[in-house]
């Protein structure tokens, strides 16, 4: 062939733009990590084992919820529903776990599937706003819910000799097993977003949809499976918090969507799509974890501080995503 | 790689069964009819250029045939059998690729991943092999004569490389039918050079190619066979050997070489009166990609004709002295002032108007009354303090109408409901509020019915003999011909020739049109 070689000046990046590239991806690790150590050395009570697991088991009903929404922004897409049907799930799962096990697990996990599965169709094939189709999915589960526990006067419980209470109640070394649960999720997240043409796929409908049409990419049939699994993954954050507290609470998860939208882009996914790991969506849901719990410690401290103060990290962090970006690109 | 020297083009093999043919292929869009009963054959083993000016209905030709959209009636037939494409996968699957003229990947993804996506290479575990892939990509990207890291992400490369990315991307499956639609606009004349190897070996290998391309040299030196499509309809398929410029061109412009031009076919009348020192004047303007070193100066009074096929730089030219693109270097004085460049402000300040090209994309408000239209430009100069005087202002929109006599029932009446070529002068009006000293029109009469053309027409005499200086785009050969006092020809960004007093005939602009800026043929037949 030809003997031109052409060297793209830009091609190797400076070594100021590839830390500003670390840092844009891993900022949210950074400040886990500062976060951590400083409560460490502050809180005596905050490095103990027992506090550690706790942290890991409160964030874990939150990482599974915010893994589905991970794959949802890649995709350029937004899902305002989570909170609303991972309440449903919870009250699914305690209703149905008054028919045995499975049905507690199967029930919540097909309905709230099917709830995703319906707004992907929507948002997919009818071409419509996912803002939009996934607030009319938020009402939806909510009034869904107080449908079918009286107005949410109705608490069902979970049977005290239940199998089902040990799904998030039980531990295997010390640990809980929504925490395991969550760490095979996301693994397997990692690998179906960086190792399977449905993850490629993902990132190239959210970096830029109308190309991935041209190249031929089954664009709607991925969005379609965003959705679908966003809403199981949501119901699964629901059941496993049924399990947890052994009664679907019908109030849960009011706000939640605010709280995981937060914390996939804490961990660096970009609100517009095309970009992400879920890996940084779990350091994002751990951050918001941690300063809950170091408010916690605090006694005197308002709890409702840790609003403020995550509202002002993540404004903060996007911030500084937008200024490394362009460190970047120079 | 055996290359086909530029100019002896092998003839294709004549007799072969087309591998994508089309018959009766209709397309509209609202109202708007893209594209009428087109037959159109492309062989196995050849590369077919596919040209014709704007709104000829190339791209829709090529979208119907990639299953971007669906045909309103015709055919189309793959290796023989009537295909449907319902959407672009299933005429890359069917084995059709595409290289579009905007680069049509992801940005934010590698470029290996860009090469692969959709189609990457598998583990035994089903999983993508990045190795592999990145390997395979490297080679293949390489084999392009294109050394970047595969692993880096697409944006941060050039616009050049970005499209031999999508080159290889086209290469990496087993095609028969490869469309490059302007694939060689963002490209370098090595990178050219590689493309056109690229584009040889494919047709070595059997491949048909639709090759589109405004650059005319390229068609020769690459292609075997041509197809003309002119306002939707075909109107010309033959081989490019034998074929002249000139007659190309009065094809896609629809002229005969011999035609007679009768005098007046416009609403111009005679040269104009102009005097005195250039109030624009304009110098060495460059502009990435798309214009170099572009000169031009008008008088008042006078209007300079702006002539040149697509893509040779006519509305970039315009819009580069209106400030709305980047330029890079050059200069624009208007009355011997420096105006600064890359702002819109500015020029307008300095007394710069631009009609532009699409009046509905920018510039009707159609659902705004013909005063309100009017007046938008003239607003902030009316206004004390936010307040706006609706006397002043319903005293210079009738004087407006009267003056371009803007056929409206009232001031009141919404501009949705005037024909074309009344909106097109209450466009114009609006300009004219501001008091340009220097009228840039590019595409005047595009689109408006024959008298109202003529009116239009006439109008720009007038303001010209009102002492405007007045520039003038158009494709239409008379227009220019009649309306312009003299002429400059564009080819690819930059001044090919100029046409003034004996010379500025309809036969000498085609030629002008057809010649590059190297060889200007003579036509003196």
């Amino acid at each position: 062939m030809t003997t031109t070689v052409r060297r793209e000046e830009s091609a190797p990046a400076s070594p100021k733009a590839r830390l500003a590239g670390l840092a844009q991806r891993q900022g949210a690790l950074v400040i886990l990590v500062v976060a951590v150590v400083a409560a460490t050395f502050s809180f005596d009570t905050f490095g103990t084992a027992g506090n550690l697991s706790n942290i890991a088991l409160q964030a874990s009903f939150l990482a599974i919820v915010a893994l589905g929404m991970t794959f949802v922004i890649m995709s350029g897409g937004i899902d305002l529903s989570v909170g609303s049907v991972f309440a449903l799930g919870g009250v699914l799962a305690a209703w149905g776990s008054q028919h045995g096990t499975w049905a507690a697990i199967l029930l919540p996990l097909g309905v709230c599937g099917l709830v995703g599965l319906v707004q992907g169709l929507v948002i997919a094939r009818g071409g419509l706003p996912a803002f939009i189709v996934t607030l009319a999915g938020l009402l939806f589960a909510r009034g869904l819910l107080l449908l079918i526990s009286d107005e949410g006067s109705t608490t069902y419980k979970v049977p005290p000799d239940s199998a089902f209470r040990e799904l998030a109640q039980g531990e295997l070394f010390g640990i809980g097993y929504p925490v395991w649960l969550v760490l095979a999720a996301f693994a397997l997240g990692g690998l179906v977003l960086h190792r399977t043409s449905y993850g490629a796929t993902v990132l190239a409908v959210g970096g830029q949809e109308d190309a991935a049409d041209l190249m031929g990419l089954p664009v709607l049939r991925t969005k379609v499976i965003a959705y679908t699994v966003s809403g199981l993954l949501a119901g699964m954050g629901g059941l496993l918090m049924a399990s947890y507290t052994s009664s679907g609470v019908t109030v849960l998860g009011v706000g939640m969507e605010l709280e995981v939208i937060s914390a996939v882009v804490l961990g660096g996914t970009l609100l517009t799509g095309g970009a992400g790991t879920v890996l940084g969506t779990l350091v994002g849901v751990l951050l918001l974890q941690v300063i809950r719990n170091v408010i916690n410690q605090v006694g005197s401290l308002n709890s409702n501080w840790q609003a403020v103060i995550s509202g002002t990290i993540l404004l903060l962090v996007v911030t500084v995503q937008r200024w490394l970006a362009t460190v970047q690109r120079r | 790689m055996t290359a086909t020297p530029a100019g002896t083009a092998r003839p294709s093999p004549a007799g072969t069964a087309p591998v994508l043919e089309t018959e009766g292929l209709s397309k509209s869009f609202g109202p708007v009819r893209a594209l009428r009963a087109v037959d159109f054959a492309l062989r196995p083993g050849e590369i077919h250029a596919l040209v014709g000016e704007n709104g000829a209905g190339k791209s829709t030709l090529i979208k119907l045939l990639t299953g971007v959209h669906r045909p309103d009636a015709g055919t189309i037939r793959f290796a023989g059998d009537e295909v449907a494409f319902y959407r672009p996968a299933d005429a890359q699957r069917a084995g059709i690729s595409t290289v579009y003229q905007e680069i049509n990947l992801v940005p934010l993804l590698s470029v290996a991943r860009n090469v692969f996506l959709g189609r990457e290479p598998r583990t035994r575990l089903g999983l993508i092999d990045t190795a592999a892939m990145n390997r395979a990509a490297a080679e293949l990207v390489g084999s392009l004569g294109v050394d970047v890291d595969v692993t880096a992400d697409l944006g941060r490369l050039g616009l050049g490389v970005q499209q031999m990315v999508a080159l290889a991307r086209a290469m990496s499956v087993e095609s028969r039918v490869v469309i490059m639609d302007e694939p060689t606009s963002s490209l370098e004349s090595r990178e050219v050079t590689t493309l056109f190897g690229v584009a040889r070996t494919l047709r070595e290998r059997g491949v048909g190619l639709v090759f589109v391309s405004h650059r005319l040299d390229e068609l020769w030196e690459l292609c075997d066979r041509v197809t003309v499509l002119r306002d939707g309809s075909h109107v010309h398929t033959g081989p490019m050997a034998g074929l002249d410029r000139v007659s190309l061109v009065a094809t896609m412009l629809g002229r005969e070489v011999t035609e007679v031009v009768r005098e007046g076919a416009t609403g111009f009348g005679d040269t104009h009166r102009q005097s005195g020192e250039p109030v624009l004047a304009v110098s060495g303007v460059d502009v990435r990609h798309r214009l170099r070193d572009v000169g031009l100066s008008v008088r008042p009074g006078e209007v300079v004709g702006l002539g040149g096929l697509l893509g040779s730089g006519r509305s970039e030219t315009v819009k580069a002295v209106y400030g709305a693109l980047p330029v890079r270097a050059g200069s624009v004085r208007v009355g011997g002032r420096v105006v600064r460049a890359n702002s819109v402000r500015h020029a307008l300040r300095a007394g710069i108007a631009l009609l532009s090209e699409d009046r509905k994309a920018e510039g009707i408000v159609p659902d705004l009354s013909v005063r309100d239209n009017i007046a938008l430009a003239v607003l902030p100069k009316f206004s004390r303090g936010g307040l706006v005087s609706e006397r002043r202002i319903d005293a210079l929109v009738d004087t407006f109408i009267d003056r371009l006599r803007i056929k409206a029932a009232s001031p009141a009446q919404k501009v949705r409901e005037l024909s074309g070529g009344n909106q097109q002068k209450v466009l114009m009006a609006r300009w004219l509020c501001t008091e340009p000293k220097v009228f840039l029109l590019d595409e005047p009469t595009r689109g408006i019915d024959v008298g109202a053309k003529a009116e239009v027409q006439a109008l720009i005499d007038d303001l010209a003999g009102h002492g405007l200086a007045v520039v003038l785009i158009s494709s239409e050969l008379d227009e220019l011909v009649e309306g312009a006092d003299r002429i400059l020809v564009l080819h690819d960004g930059s001044v090919a020739r100029e046409l003034t007093g004996e010379h500025k005939t309809t036969r000498e602009l085609l030629a002008a049109l057809a010649g590059g800026a190297e060889r200007t043929e003579q036509v003196d037949e």
